[in-house]
């Protein structure tokens, strides 16, 4: 176990500078000066060309790409993610106000996958080719076709604008101070969506991994002692088969997180999401990078952690 | 693609033994796929639909009376009528016309961005799994990095780099899907590696060229046809998506995508259904269908693969 982790690890470093060169790299082709971006365009122009290349100079950008890499990825080891070209500010103080939001989205968003998928995943596979079994199998496959902005525009048409129950948009009722309520009330529909669409592969996975697990012998012998069915199926095959779901999360994360800024667009939801699709229509590419680098870096860790998470439940699994 | 075949075989060198016409392997060695597909009575439903709205696509001009780039300020967001059966949008065009043609755009990007991909993964994922070593460990290594990224957010930066077009579009789907499908590929030449017929060709000769693409590649392609399948499911909704933010496919020309723009006005959506229903719906209709058959061909193209 402790190899295995250290394998792991060492594998990961590499993936990382990776992650980072490629963030880089794929920035530094972007076209445009970054002069011109971070000082009044009409001053430069009007202090001539002389002035553009000292400032080129002073900003270092006259620098190789490497050198340029090296000192960008200094920064940000020691924290510093740079400031945006639109407003100035620090971004890792802008990215951290979002932050709360789009994960308090994805992880009711999830929560509410799971609570929906495990249970019908469970019973799909008790009753296999039962009506419930096929009647599940065509909602995942219909909750992975819808898109996700449709989806939404169908949510806040019936239930935003015919039946005016839930809220069209955004986080919290304007000029009201906050309050729980209030916040799980906007909460509700959006996580809903967000959750629609991760729960179809959960059922799936639960289903087979469950499928599998009753067929084997630990669960004929739980039957063989005289234990209720529920006591069989929850207790002793339940546990079993969610093991591998933990992977599942932890693969799904990348396309949950694509999924959230399409449903924080569509929902006005200050989240990460937004601020990057802000970002990338105003071209603020500081901040298209640090938020790039922050969720890849995030996924390429909850990977890990999934890794290790799987080998302590599971002892089962020997890693050499 | 037959244009390119006799230059390729050309590059295998001399050594290279002359190629004798062999039969699909897939269709030799599999004699009852389309049966098997046949059986799968959703997969059949689900080919029927995108039969139909292939056909709309590629019949747009003749079943399209209006056309679908002509803009008439009179005829503003007016609902469905007779000259238009699903109204007009913000610009006075036809829906219905803007509808078919917007098939055309969001069929073939999802086609050419997967074809694009599935060609990466399937020549990157052979490499890894027949040489292993350092390069296997590099090209996984790679996969890893672009699997870390969140595929939405990465392909916005790129798109807000290159600039959001069609093209674009198809190239940026296309340069980073590759992973799974190398990963596939790369899973199934590490055990025919193994195997008795790769040691045969070998031991007659056969270069490390024709070796991967004439002997072990066809029998690692099931599993690649059903994951670029579904691989074709999932680009058309990214492609939708991407134009529905308004980084994708660029007005005028109709995407499934962008015509739900308008849809994020809440006037249009309460009153004007017209303009984001069918749109939407033809997206869910396309995708639920490609879902279905993959999942009618991952029964029929390997019993054992669940």
């Amino acid at each position: 176990m402790g190899t295995y982790l250290l394998r792991r690890l060492a594998i990961s470093v590499p993936v990382l500078l990776g992650i980072t060169l490629a963030v880089y790299v794929i920035v530094s082709l972007a076209p445009g000066d970054p002069v011109d971006a971070l000082i009044n365009p009409e001053a430069v122009a009007a202090l001539g060309p002389d002035f553009r290349e000292q400032q080129r100079e002073a900003l270092g950008l006259n620098q190789p790409i490497l050198v340029r890499y090296a000192i960008w990825l200094k920064e940000v080891a020691r924290g510093n993610l740079g400031y945006s070209f639109a407003d100035r500010q620090a971004i890792g103080a802008k990215i951290g106000e979002r932050l709360l939001p789009t994960l308090g989205l994805m992880s009711s968003a999830l929560i509410l996958a799971l609570v929906v998928a495990v249970p019908l995943g469970v019973l799909s596979a008790c009753k296999q080719y039962s009506l419930l079994d096929h009647g599940a199998t065509v909602l995942g496959f219909a909750a992975i076709s819808v898109p996700s902005f449709f989806l939404s525009l169908a949510g806040i048409y019936l239930l935003a604008l015919k039946i005016p129950i839930l809220p069209a948009a955004g986080m919290q009722t304007v000029g009201q101070p906050w309050s729980l309520s209030d916040a799980l009330w906007h909460l509700a529909l959006p996580a809903l969506v967000l959750g629609l669409a991760e729960a179809a592969p959960l059922i799936r996975y639960t289903r087979s991994s469950m499928l599998e697990v009753i067929r084997q012998d630990y669960v004929r012998a739980a039957r063989a002692k005289g234990l209720h069915e529920t006591t069989v199926i929850y207790r002793h095959a339940l546990r079993n088969a969610l093991i591998p779901l933990v992977t599942v999360v932890a693969l799904g994360l990348p396309r949950l997180l694509g999924g959230a800024v399409i449903v924080e667009a569509v929902f006005a939801w200050p989240g990460i999401g937004t601020l990057a699709l802000a970002a990338v229509l105003a071209r603020d590419y500081p901040v298209i990078m640090a938020i790039n680098l922050i969720s890849a870096v995030t996924i390429l860790l909850s990977n890990l952690l999934a890794d290790v998470i799987y080998a302590v439940i599971d002892p089962r699994i020997k890693y050499s | 693609m037959v244009d390119t075949e006799p230059s390729v075989r050309q590059g295998a060198g001399v050594a290279a033994p002359q190629a004798t016409v062999t039969p699909s392997p897939v269709a030799r060695r599999r004699p009852g796929v389309w049966q098997r597909f046949r059986r799968h009575r959703v997969a059949l439903v689900g080919a029927l639909i995108l039969l139909v709205l292939t056909a709309g696509a590629v019949a747009a001009p003749v079943v399209a009376a209006n056309d679908p780039y002509k803009v008439d300020i009179s005829a503003y967001r007016t609902g469905p009528a007779a000259t238009h059966p699903l109204g007009t949008d913000s610009s006075g065009r036809d829906v219905f016309s803007r509808l078919l043609y917007a098939g055309r755009v969001s069929l073939s990007v999802g086609l050419v961005a997967v074809a694009i991909y599935t060609l990466i993964g399937v020549i990157l994922g052979a490499l890894s799994g027949f040489y292993g070593r350092w390069v296997d460990a590099c090209i996984m290594r790679l996969a890893d990095i672009v699997l870390s990224f969140p595929a939405l957010i990465l392909i916005i930066t790129v798109v807000s780099v290159l600039g959001p077009s069609i093209y674009n579009i198809m190239i940026v789907i296309g340069l980073l899907g590759w992973p799974p499908i190398a990963r596939i590929v790369r899973a199934l030449f590490l055990s025919l590696r193994e195997r008795e017929f790769v040691l045969a060709s070998r031991t007659v000769g056969a270069s490390n060229r024709r070796i991967i693409f004439r002997h072990m590649l066809p029998n690692a392609l099931a599993p690649v046809i059903v994951a670029a399948t579904f691989g074709i499911a999932n680009a058309i909704l990214l492609e939708a998506g991407l134009s529905f933010l308004g980084l994708g496919v660029q007005p005028p020309t109709p995407s499934w995508g962008n015509m739900l723009k308008d849809a994020q006005s809440l006037t249009v959506l309460e009153s004007m259904p017209w303009l984001w229903i069918p749109p939407g719906t033809m997206i869910a209709l396309a995708v639920l269908s490609i879902n279905f058959i993959g999942d009618g061909l991952r029964d029929a193209l390997d019993p054992h693969f669940q």
